[in-house]
């Protein structure tokens, strides 16, 4: 993959407070190094994100929004992570047919033990979106100049 | 504006080694609102805390950040120091800068520079945070148990033991439930009224127990500690407060074809019944479908021999609204019917039994008093051939995709009593597997081989044929020997599947309670919560949660017992204040929220709204009840309009933090 | 057929089942039928049409109408009783204020469709079996029916009226068109070249909220584009982001409840393919979750207020369409 140098993405990450945000406390626990580009949002769980919430991140000039919650079939509230998973689905097939570049965006169901599927996570995402360079296509200049 | 402190903590060197706290607390201190700016060794201390303290009282700080460890480390400490200096303890909000920052960084200007934005971000939230109080609810306590079997009697007593009123409520007329149908219980094979009897005895007599026996669930209200439920009490056209249970009109009634269903309809009773002698209330009821009196009027036989003058053609179907603080489900499963079945001859052969009809055929209680007898010709049966796994693990849709975790251990148990009481009797097992997982359990399956010669084939049973002479027809598999094999039985025993019983479904929809697609109910958490459901005050006991034998279940029962008697031994409940809110200004009624929500804690009413030009108009708005809602917000994404928003995690205060994170 | 449904309206006025018409008239030209109330037998003898450029679908009027007490009467085309099932589903409209007739539609034309074939300065239609008569300025037309219909009757979901009080016509039949295949094109474009094609037809977008204003699965109390505490309002779209964004969330709004009808594309000044937003998500829905026709019944969920165990990841957008 080629890596633009230099680069530094904004990416933000939505994480459950039941199992992802306690999973990415795990990586930090087992120090488990991820690029320092990540930052998190706590959500009580994951569908609690709205598709509003990522296009503002995009707006505001995130490079790269992922959501992390429990596994299907884990979560806290039985439910929500099913629902989220429908959503995002669908929102993430939308800016794909917008021709919003398809990688930017992810989901990633980590439990509370898996600090090392966090980091991985991470890592992951950040070297795909740092290839794909800054987020041209669903920008809004405005905030860029501010 | 908010008067926002920002409290940097150093962790030691857990923090300060990898983030500049100083420069942290520097550049925070500029951002808009914050009036006080700070870092210390370790925040979480005395001293630390002291130094929030202190600052709230100084600077009348209305919010506050800490960037520090995890919030699920300390924010619970550091609420309440808010608290204690008097400031709500949701204006609080902590940036993660150890876990999600230091720890796994090692550029100290990377770290240092997102800390920073952690920091904005929680700032910029907490200008969004509003003081938030937890709503409390009073507790009726009381319990209402809804099935009467060995699940249910256990949780009433345990749950009496502990000094609540309980209710149980029974369908039929007896509590006791299946296992009163039972004749030994694996692997210890004692016997199954012995041990359960004497419980529902206890049921009876202790004053804190009251049992709505022949009666079911009708409506259900209200919320954790405080539900309002409605109990049909069937007419059973006899009045439970006269009879005495002698038993004499049920010698006397000259209907005597009635299937007796106790027996699994083996044999017959009367019109007039007690299902069996230990039965608790030990009433008689009469069966409308059977009764002549009840049916065209003439008769009256039981109303003349009843001494106690209980009998009482006019009754009718009572309903009694009482009061609960929690319910607990006992429901229980039934065994699948095996229409689906047709290889097994079950519809065609009365020789061909299922697992709980041998039960009744080897009770002493049973049809047959307890000699093991053909049902078709009243023979010794010298060939028995047991299947396993009729009906469960099957996708083929016929049966259950589940295992229901039972048979094997109690096929290996009919298949030791017929070997030891009748050693001249050939026992076959055909299995997929056999898994015993349990205490003691393996042992017994092993003796049930190795002692008492049970012939244990894997494979499966392809087909029973009845044959003109009277035997069956076996044919099957031999999966190790890779044969076919033909046996020539005297009966056939299925292990059918059991499923959850079928009130249930409606019940759970009363409740609010889920379910799995098995019908199951749904666990609050799998691991963590086996014994609740997602929806609060509604607690799970015995095999409606899933497949298990009676040490489980009695287990399960206790369990369940104690997360009630922890309810009920509160005098108020405190929710969580971070619940959904619906603006009803903007809320269409278009139920969407109610339909993603797993509790049932959106309702809806229909509103009186002042309109233009003095008009006024009726909405249906959604209503969230605080204390049912345990905040997952899948409400304020499903809801169009943005009328439903989740306090402490608000749109705003969200967006807030994705524009800090994104600048 | 007008004269049938004036006959039946005047008929139930006359009786007090309903006390005002909900139907169609003609604006300055007669080619912008709109929808319009009719309290008398008078105003419905004076006003009152139906022809093939009554394309509005009256089921969203409906909400406020069934508010206002009395019953009204509407008159609703087969594709319009789906909108109208999905707002009882709603809880949108009172059912026992309203009075349905479902009346038959061949397919319904509208003045761009014309004029993109070539025909202007049109004083009358009206349609003579299989055919459209057009009445211009320059002389007469007639094209047949199936050419002159727009976009969307092209792709028609059948003739079956979904409700009704009372139907006037035959029972008509399901149909099963090819919805999807623009959609399928845009698909198995490269990214590029779908952001290049949206781009081009979104930055044409005024925000005159024409879309939003007619469709019927928007029945917001207030939108949350024009709530100033929605923390997204805005007026105007000032950039491009703001063009996506509000398309996006519309769709995204009425994902699983958009019954496909087209009214979003049909008043559309600027003639985006609005439809094909909201196609994409019904063909999505329909592939990952099961077929699902909105408005097909009055009760149930909606695809994204339902879910299965077993539903797709996220991750099968990186693997399906597109070829970067």
């Amino acid at each position: 993959m080629q890596v633009n140098e230099g680069f530094k993405p904004t990416i933000v990450a939505f994480c459950c407070n039941w199992c992802s945000y306690a999973g990415a406390d795990l990586a930090g626990t087992n120090r488990l190094q991820y690029p320092a580009d990540v930052k998190i949002i706590r959500v009580p769980c994951s569908c609690r994100v709205n598709p509003l919430f990522i296009l503002r991140a995009f707006q505001r000039g995130a490079d790269g929004v992922i959501l992390c919650g429990c596994h299907p079939g884990d979560c806290h509230y039985t439910t929500g992570n099913y629902y989220a998973r429908r959503r995002m689905t669908l929102l993430f097939s939308m800016l794909d047919y917008l021709g919003i570049e398809r990688e930017r965006t992810r989901v990633e169901w980590v439990s509370a033990a898996e600090g090392v599927k966090f980091a991985a996570t991470m890592n992951d995402f950040v070297s795909t979106v740092t290839a794909l360079g800054e987020n041209k296509r669903l920008e809004d200049l405005r905030c860029k100049a501010n | 504006m908010q008067r926002i402190g920002v409290f940097v903590c150093w962790c030691g060197s857990n923090i300060a080694a990898t983030v500049d706290v100083e420069a942290v607390a520097e550049a925070l201190s500029h951002e808009p609102g914050v009036v006080f700016s700070a870092n210390y060794q370790y925040m979480c201390s005395e001293a630390g805390q002291n130094l929030i303290k202190d600052a709230i009282r100084d600077h009348q700080l209305t919010g506050v950040v800490i960037c520090s460890c995890s919030p699920r480390m300390h924010e619970q400490t550091f609420r309440k120091t808010a608290a204690a200096a008097g400031l709500n303890p949701y204006m609080v909000e902590i940036a993660n800068i150890r876990e999600q920052c230091s720890w796994i960084h090692k550029d100290k200007a990377a770290g240092t520079e997102k800390a920073i934005i952690l920091g904005r971000a929680a700032v910029a939230k907490v200008h969004l945070n509003a003081p938030l109080v937890a709503g409390e609810s009073p507790v009726t306590k009381r319990a209402l148990v809804i099935g009467g079997g060995i699940a249910g009697i256990q949780t009433a007593l345990d749950i009496a033991d502990a000094g609540f009123e309980v209710d149980i409520v029974e369908k039929e007329p007896t509590i006791g439930g299946k296992m009163t149908q039972l004749d030994k219980t694996f692997p210890t094979l004692d016997c199954a009224a012995c041990i359960l009897t004497p419980k529902m005895v206890d049921c009876a007599q202790d004053e804190r127990i009251h049992i709505y026996a022949y009666s079911e669930v009708e409506k259900v209200e209200g919320f954790v500690g405080n539900f309002t439920v409605t109990i049909k009490k069937k007419a059973r056209f006899v009045d439970e407060t006269k009879c005495t249970g002698c038993g004499l009109c049920t010698e006397k009634c000259p209907q005597k074809k009635v299937p007796n269903l106790f027996n699994l309809g083996l044999d017959t009773r009367r019109a007039i019944y007690i299902p069996f002698a230990q039965a608790v209330p030990k009433v008689a009821t009469i069966d409308a479908d059977y009764c002549n009196m009840l049916k065209n009027g003439k008769c009256g036989v039981c109303a003349k021999v009843c001494t106690a003058g209980a009998i009482d053609y006019k009754q009718t179907d009572q309903h009694i609204e009482e009061k609960y603080g929690a319910i607990v489900v006992a429901t229980g499963y039934n065994p699948i019917k095996l229409d689906s079945f047709e290889e097994y001859a079950y519809a065609q052969s009365p020789d061909v039994v299922t697992s709980l009809e041998f039960e009744r055929l080897t009770n002493a209680a049973g049809p047959t008093g307890g000699t093991l007898l053909r049902p078709s010709d009243g023979k010794h049966p010298h060939t028995i051939v047991f299947v396993q796994c009729v009906g469960s693990r099957d996708t083929s849709g016929c049966g259950k995709p589940y295992c229901s975790k039972i048979c094997c251990m109690y096929t290996a148990k009919h298949a030791m009593l017929t070997r030891d009481k009748y050693p001249d009797t050939e026992v076959y097992v055909f299995y997929i597997d056999v898994r015993t997982p349990g205490k003691n359990f393996d042992e017994f399956y092993r003796r049930a081989v190795e002692e008492y010669g049970v012939h244990y084939i894997k494979g499966m049973v392809g087909k029973v044929a009845p044959q003109a002479d009277g035997t069956l027809m076996v044919q099957a598999s031999d999966l190790i020997s890779n044969e076919q094999l033909h046996i020539s039985a005297d009966m056939v025993v299925l292990a059918a599947a059991i499923e959850p019983d079928k009130s249930a479904r409606p019940l759970a929809t009363m409740l609010t309670a889920s379910m799995d697609t098995n019908d199951f109910f749904t666990e609050a958490h799998p691991k963590l919560r086996p014994v609740e459901s997602p929806t609060a005050g509604i607690f799970l006991s015995g095999a409606c949660q899933g497949p298990k034998d009676i040490p489980e279940t009695v287990a399960q029962a206790g369990a369940a017992a104690s997360k009630v008697i922890g309810l009920l031994s509160k005098n108020k409940l405190t929710g969580n204040p971070c619940v959904a809110r619906s603006d009803e200004m903007l809320c269409n009624g278009c139920s969407s929220c109610e339909k993603v929500c797993p509790y049932g804690a959106i309702s809806y009413e229909d509103k009186e709204f002042r309109m233009p030009n003095r008009t006024v108009a009726i909405r249906r708005v959604a209503k969230v009840n605080p204390a049912v809602c345990q905040g997952c917000g899948a409400c304020t994404v499903a809801c169009p309009s943005g009328a439903m928003d989740l306090l402490g995690f608000s749109n705003r205060q969200i967006m807030a933090e994705v524009d800090a994170i994104c600048k | 057929m007008q004269s049938q449904l004036i006959e039946r309206a005047k008929a139930l006025l006359a009786d007090g089942t309903v006390d005002r018409v909900l139907g169609w008239k003609a604006g300055e030209f007669a080619y912008d039928m709109t929808p319009a109330l009719f309290s008398s037998a008078q105003e419905l003898d004076e006003g009152f049409a139906y022809d093939a450029f009554c394309g509005a679908n009256l089921s969203k009027y409906l909400v406020k109408e069934s508010r206002k007490g009395g019953r009204v009467l509407a008159f609703l085309k087969p594709c319009d009783t789906y909108s109208m099932n999905q707002l009882l589903k709603e809880h949108r409209i009172l059912r026992e204020n309203v009075y349905l007739i479902g009346v038959p539609c061949q397919g319904k034309t509208d003045v761009e469709t014309l004029r993109a074939l070539g025909i202007t300065s049109i004083t009358a239609a009206r349609q003579e079996g299989e055919d459209l008569v057009v009445e211009t300025l320059y002389g007469q037309r007639r094209i047949p029916l199936a050419e002159a219909m727009a976009e969307r009757c092209k792709a028609c979901k059948g003739k079956k009226h979904m409700i009704y009080d009372e139907r006037i016509g035959e029972e008509g039949e399901l149909e099963n068109p090819d919805r999807f295949g623009q959609v399928a094109a845009l698909e198995a474009m490269s990214s590029e070249e779908r952001f290049a094609f949206w781009r081009g037809e979104l930055s044409r977008c005024i925000r005159c909220n024409a879309c939003r204003n007619v469709c019927p699965a928007c029945t917001c109390e207030q939108c949350v584009f024009d709530n100033p505490a929605s923390g997204v309002d805005n007026k105007a779209a000032a950039t491009s982001f703001e063009e996506n964004m509000f398309h996006i969330i519309r769709a995204f709004h009425v994902a699983g409840r958009c019954t496909d009808c087209g009214e979003c594309s049909r008043v559309c000044p600027q003639r985006i393919p609005l439809h094909l937003l909201n196609r994409k998500f019904i063909k999505d829905i329909n592939t990952f979750y099961g077929e699902y026709q909105a408005g097909e019944e009055a009760e149930g969920r909606t695809p994204l207020t339902a879910y299965t165990e077993g539903d797709v990841e996220p991750s099968v957008v990186y693997t399906k369409g597109g070829n970067d």
